[in-house]
């Protein structure tokens, strides 16, 4: 097992002998990962790196060829994901939260109170009453962020929420992001864009082939990356 | 024979003047296809939502049969029925036959299919869609049929839609199982049919042309319905 400098004891989610394939080939391929416990956690890599998966893996979406052994640290309670396209219930901007809180169990009395607060939190106050389809895609992502923080989750997964967002609509999501970590909650998000993550993560680990490569503080990572692959990819996206 | 614009004239004064058993006709006509396509819905939404998103042993055959059933053929429905409504059959007892209960029955039987299929299909799309997403939220396989049939409903109109033409324009079923009795099992198209072999053809016109006319009318309230709703509640 290689050491990547992570005090395995402070882990928020750690798996060993994970491994997915499809038709032979293997996708993910990780002997071993701890997350760290606190501060958001970057997944980088080259697309077809595995990124998406390993995030469905975790968060137990995605059933591996090969599961091997997920552990979730005790102080991890509820956890919630954002999908890099939102999706939305057919539903008004309201109803979404309100039914992701009823999936969690809270009380109906609580709902509308706890739905009018998240929704001026994120901004979207005057939306209420729309259809969440008829949101423009800035405006969805940052409902699907709403919504997935309603429950105030302690662990938060992010599948490239910014993907195809101007940047406007991609600062609006990165200050919520921002205001969640510092209130405490684990985030766990996948990014292509070395920029976003040097704005937001306190570590990084970087796929290539469904293997880690890398894994470690970000500062050190941008700073200069120990692996080939990772200084080619950062070198690359300096480039364009 | 008479000339179409002739009868056509004749038919439309028909229907103007209110004639009381032309309305007798359609009042039961709607009666039978609307209660039969209520117990489709409600028997076929849940089956459908069930075969899109259930992962049971059977499901992809139940599939296949279904989608099969779509295009029974309304004379076996009604022969069926007829079987197991008559005096001798399994259920006689109750006396069914030839009331509109055993029409509405047979139209129940037709249509489910059409609804079910109809709805595994919208439902499998959403279901596509949406897996992820309430997987995360914690809403599980089966939990998850209401939220998806409530997504869908605009799209499940067009199911039921389908199923109520269906009803409504099927002469075979009713005609066995119903007889066609004047004032009580008489519906639309078993009395055109009967007031065509009669020579009867403006009666049997202004029948044809009501049933167009309530096929426009009810996809116009539904279609304008839904775009309404469908502006207000989603894009």
């Amino acid at each position: 097992m290689r050491d990547y400098g992570i005090d395995p004891s402070v882990f928020s989610i750690s798996v060993v002998e994970l491994r997915h394939e499809v038709a032979g080939r293997a996708l993910l391929d990780i002997p071993a990962l701890s997350v760290p416990r606190h501060g958001a956690t970057c997944v980088l890599g080259p697309n077809g790196a595995g990124k998406s998966l390993l995030l469905r893996a975790l968060h137990g979406l995605l059933e591996p060829t090969r599961p091997g052994e997920v552990t979730v640290a005790e102080s991890i309670g509820r956890q919630a994901m954002v999908f890099q396209k939102p999706v939305l219930l057919r539903r008004t901007v309201a109803a979404n939260v309100a039914y992701a809180l009823k999936a969690a169990g809270v009380a109906r009395s609580d709902r509308r109170e706890r739905v009018a607060r998240m929704l001026s939190h994120g901004g979207l106050a005057h939306l209420a009453e729309r259809g969440a389809r008829s949101l423009s895609g800035g405006e969805q992502q940052r409902l699907a962020l709403v919504r997935a923080l309603a429950v105030a989750p302690d662990l938060l997964f992010l599948d490239e929420p910014t993907a195809s967002l101007d940047p406007g609509a991609t600062l609006a999501i990165e200050t919520l992001l921002h205001d969640a970590i510092r209130a405490g909650t684990k985030v766990i998000m996948v990014s292509h864009d070395p920029g976003q993550a040097k704005r937001l993560a306190s570590d990084v680990i970087f796929l290539n082939r469904g293997q880690v490569v890398e894994q470690g503080p970000a500062d050190a990572f941008f700073d200069g990356p120990s692996s080939a692959e990772a200084r080619a990819f950062l070198t690359g996206n300096l480039v364009f | 024979m008479q000339d179409f614009a002739g009868v056509l004239l004749d038919a439309l004064t028909l229907i103007a003047t209110g004639d009381r058993d032309l309305w007798d006709v359609i009042g039961l006509s709607l009666q039978v296809s609307l209660s039969a396509t209520v117990i489709a819905g409600l028997i076929g939404l849940p089956l459908g939502a069930l075969l899109a998103v259930g992962r049971f042993p059977g499901r992809q055959a139940g599939i296949v049969v279904l989608n099969a059933l779509m295009g029974l053929p309304p004379v076996v429905v009604g022969l069926c029925v007829y079987l197991l409504l008559s005096r001798a059959g399994p259920l006689g007892e109750f006396g069914l036959l030839y009331t509109p209960t055993a029409m509405v029955i047979a139209q129940a039987l037709l249509v489910t299919p059409i609804i079910a299929a109809i709805t595994r299909q919208v439902i499998s799309a959403l279901h596509e869609e949406y897996e992820d997403q309430l997987t995360s939220l914690g809403v599980g396989r089966i939990a998850s049929v209401p939220t998806l049939l409530w997504d869908a409903r605009f799209n499940l109109v067009t199911g039921l839609l389908a199923g109520f033409g269906r009803a409504i324009a099927e002469v075979g079923a009713v005609i066995i199982v119903g007889g066609n009795i004047a004032h009580h099992t008489r519906v639309m198209t078993t009395t055109i049919a009967l007031e065509t072999s009669k020579g009867n053809l403006e009666f049997a016109l202004a029948l044809g042309a009501v049933l167009v006319l309530i096929a426009i009318v009810v996809n116009g309230i539904v279609g304008s319905a839904s775009l309404r709703l469908r502006s207000v509640a989603h894009a």
